[in-house]
């Protein structure tokens, strides 16, 4: 069905604006389906190979740094006393961050009603869970036995010990562990109808068999469409405070300890807003050129672009503020250790030039999303969410070395210095994580299927209705407001 | 040659265009007291609740509990380990009922744990799935659901259900394409 003009008598009120269809050029459900499927059906473009056997590659150097680590010592990492954590928990941080866009895409937007998220949710979600595993390498590894990794879990053990409830480092295992998990749960959950497309679609055979086994059988019954939206529904809701708890028992790792530039209360709202401030720059940095390698310009327009990059200007600003509030409370505290930290930190510290990057990446580059042309120049876009991208590493980069670098006692100073395993396997997991996104690519749809077609305006059960329309329906109609 | 085998009528099933012609038909089915009967559409239909007589569903319940189980799955796993069976005393913390404030991260983490596993358990329990055999995937035309086709299904188990008259009856709310499924046995 084309979308239908709305003719309104001259007399009427007027009404709201039109807003911008969410999938453009009228197209049908059929379309859509044989769009998002064609990518997992058709041979993969070139590009994709291209980008595909690197990323392997760097994933086997991923693997064999962690094979050095654990047959040498996590001494080939460079953290010595006093910074003891370095880039491992940097890297941890920066990976978990990155997670959280995809969560608050598919449950917070989910609970606004913010029907745009349908284009962008499945694939945010997949970075998600993609990205919590490279940040769950970190401090698995970082351990030093990554064979007693089982000690963070609260099982009997001979020594007849038990973890202490009472630290952060133990809420973050289980805030990690059941922040990936719900993540998953969420995921297979949203798959479930898509799956079974794919199932319908393939010839009989091993993928077919596959994708059946997993679809489970669906058969988009509405007696099970109705358990189906009520769990969505509570899955989002249960993911909001879970997103929202996950960055701050992340950032209660540092808050709740005495070290001057940690010990401040402002860290959890603080974390929590540079975690999707710096997510939502990745998910467009994949979902760009996702775009454009698979012509997906139909279902992510300009619009959605648009609307995440003024999330990034929103959640960018934020941390502007919290970064200027650090130096207002380090300042009004009075506390001499405090005050000494941003100073070494921001003026004459050994790793200054960090935090001119920090700043300059996060609170500067995102003020270009105040024009509109710079949210609608892609080139503008991805540039900008590059830098913030690198800003949020550096970041994390500044809390956690500069301020280890400079503790309470002079004596035992000293400069923090990566070795090459620390980069190294820093840039692995980058090929981990795009390896994992590329095979999502190739074997699951990249768009919510049926999600994508439910905001469609023939997807209104009262699109066809000829009886005299008020205005409220016929705002429905033309998708200007939300039911 | 062909084999003779057995089969069992599952029911009656037609395609609707759009979602708007399903869900009026939907209203006239129900109106005519049909109880086993079912809409499947490629996406969640505004609505159709309402327009098919479906309750609500009750998985907020089951979804209850489990977040309960979850909150005191936590509590007993702390304080048992903290103040019962190893008292720790670190942070200056001590190690008894007052303690109960720092296990409260932990507390909402099982709890939203469980809850989301009762949300997936509980879902699949009410869906009846995974059911990979149902007898509805015999029709060829069934599979458009998952692209654009939009069905309805009047089962044979249901009281008023009768050959004639429930093929009738999807004539006229503008079922096309009306086939009796029938389940080979």
């Amino acid at each position: 069905m084309a979308h239908t003009e709305t003719v309104i008598a001259p007399s009427s009120k007027p009404r709201i604006l039109d807003r911008e269809p969410l999938v453009l050029n009228n197209r049908s459900y059929s379309w859509i389906t044989n769009r998002i499927c064609g990518i997992v059906e058709n041979r993969q473009p070139s590009i994709w190979w291209w980008l595909f056997v690197p990323s392997v590659l760097l994933t086997g150097m991923m693997v064999f740094c962690f094979v050095y680590l654990i047959s040498t010592g996590v001494g080939v990492w460079g953290q010595k006393q006093p910074v003891a954590w370095a880039w491992d928990i940097t890297n941890f941080v920066f990976w978990i961050g990155i997670g959280h866009a995809g969560t608050l895409i598919s449950a917070i937007l989910f609970l606004t009603r913010q029907k745009w998220r349908t284009a962008v949710n499945r694939a945010s979600e997949a970075m998600t869970l993609f990205a919590v595993m490279c940040a769950g390498l970190f401090p698995a590894f970082h351990v030093g036995r990554v064979w007693m990794v089982w000690f963070l879990a609260p099982v009997p053990n001979a020594n007849a010990v038990w973890q202490n409830f009472k630290s952060p480092l133990l809420w973050d295992v289980f805030a990690v562990s059941t922040y990936f998990t719900v993540s998953v749960l969420f995921w297979f959950i949203g798959l479930v109808p898509d799956l079974a497309t794919l199932r319908d679609r393939c010839k009989p055979g091993l993928k077919k068999t596959l994708y059946g086994f997993f679809a489970l059988g669906w058969r988009g019954g509405n007696r099970q469409w109705n358990h189906y939206e009520m769990a969505y529904l509570l899955l989002a809701a249960l993911s909001t405070p879970l997103v929202l708890s996950v960055h701050s028992v992340v950032s209660f790792d540092f808050a709740t300890s005495v070290v001057p530039g940690w010990h401040t209360t402002i860290f959890p709202p603080y974390f929590v807003a540079g975690a999707i401030f710096g997510g939502f720059a990745m998910v467009l940095t994949l979902m760009i050129p996702v775009r454009a390698i698979y012509g997906l310009h139909d279902l992510i327009t300009p619009k959605h672009i648009d609307n995440m990059a003024k999330i990034i200007l929103l959640t960018g600003t934020i941390v502007g503020y919290a970064y200027c509030m650090e130096f207002f409370i380090a300042y009004y505290s009075a506390n001499p250790y405090e005050l000494q930290t941003f100073q070494l930190r921001s003026l004459h510290g050994p790793s200054v030039g960090y935090y001119y990057c920090m700043f300059a990446f996060n609170v500067f580059s995102p003020q270009l999303f105040w024009f509109k042309w710079a949210r609608k120049n892609l080139f503008c876009v991805m540039l900008v969410c590059m830098c913030v991208n690198a800003g949020m590493w550096f970041e994390r980069y500044v809390i956690i070395v500069t301020t280890l670098e400079r503790h309470y006692m002079p004596g035992s100073w000293r400069v923090f210095q990566a070795t090459w395993v620390d980069k190294a396997t820093f840039i692995g997991t980058f090929g981990f994580f795009l390896m994992n996104f590329l095979l999502f690519l190739r074997f699951l749809p990249v768009i919510a299927i049926a999600e994508v077609k439910g905001v469609l305006p023939e997807s209104n059960p009262h699109h066809d209705d000829h009886h005299e329309k008020g205005v409220h329906e016929l705002e429905i109609e033309a998708g200007t407001v939300k039911i | 040659m062909a084999r003779t085998t057995l089969k069992r009528v599952h029911g009656y099933l037609a395609e609707f265009k759009s979602a708007s012609e399903v869900y009026h038909a939907s209203e006239k089915i129900r109106d005519a007291g049909m109880q086993r009967w079912d809409v499947h559409t490629p996406f969640p239909v505004h609505g159709l609740n309402e327009a098919m007589g479906v309750k609500r569903s009750i998985l907020p319940w089951f979804v209850f509990f489990g977040g309960a189980a979850g909150t005191a799955t936590a509590f007993g796993l702390a304080y048992i380990t903290q103040v019962m069976l190893y008292p720790t005393v670190v942070q200056a913390k001590p190690a008894n009922i007052y303690t109960t404030s720092a296990f409260f991260p932990i507390m909402f983490e099982l709890t939203i744990l469980l809850s989301a596993f009762t949300v997936l358990f509980g879902c699949f329990a009410l869906m009846g799935l995974p059911r990979w055999n149902h007898p509805i995937f015999a029709s060829k035309q069934f599979k458009k659901f998952s692209d654009d086709g939009f069905f309805i299904c009047i089962e044979a188990r249901d009281p008023k259900f009768h050959q004639a008259e429930t093929k009738a009856l999807l004539e006229s709310v503008g079922g096309k394409n009306i086939e009796l499924v029938e389940d080979e046995l």
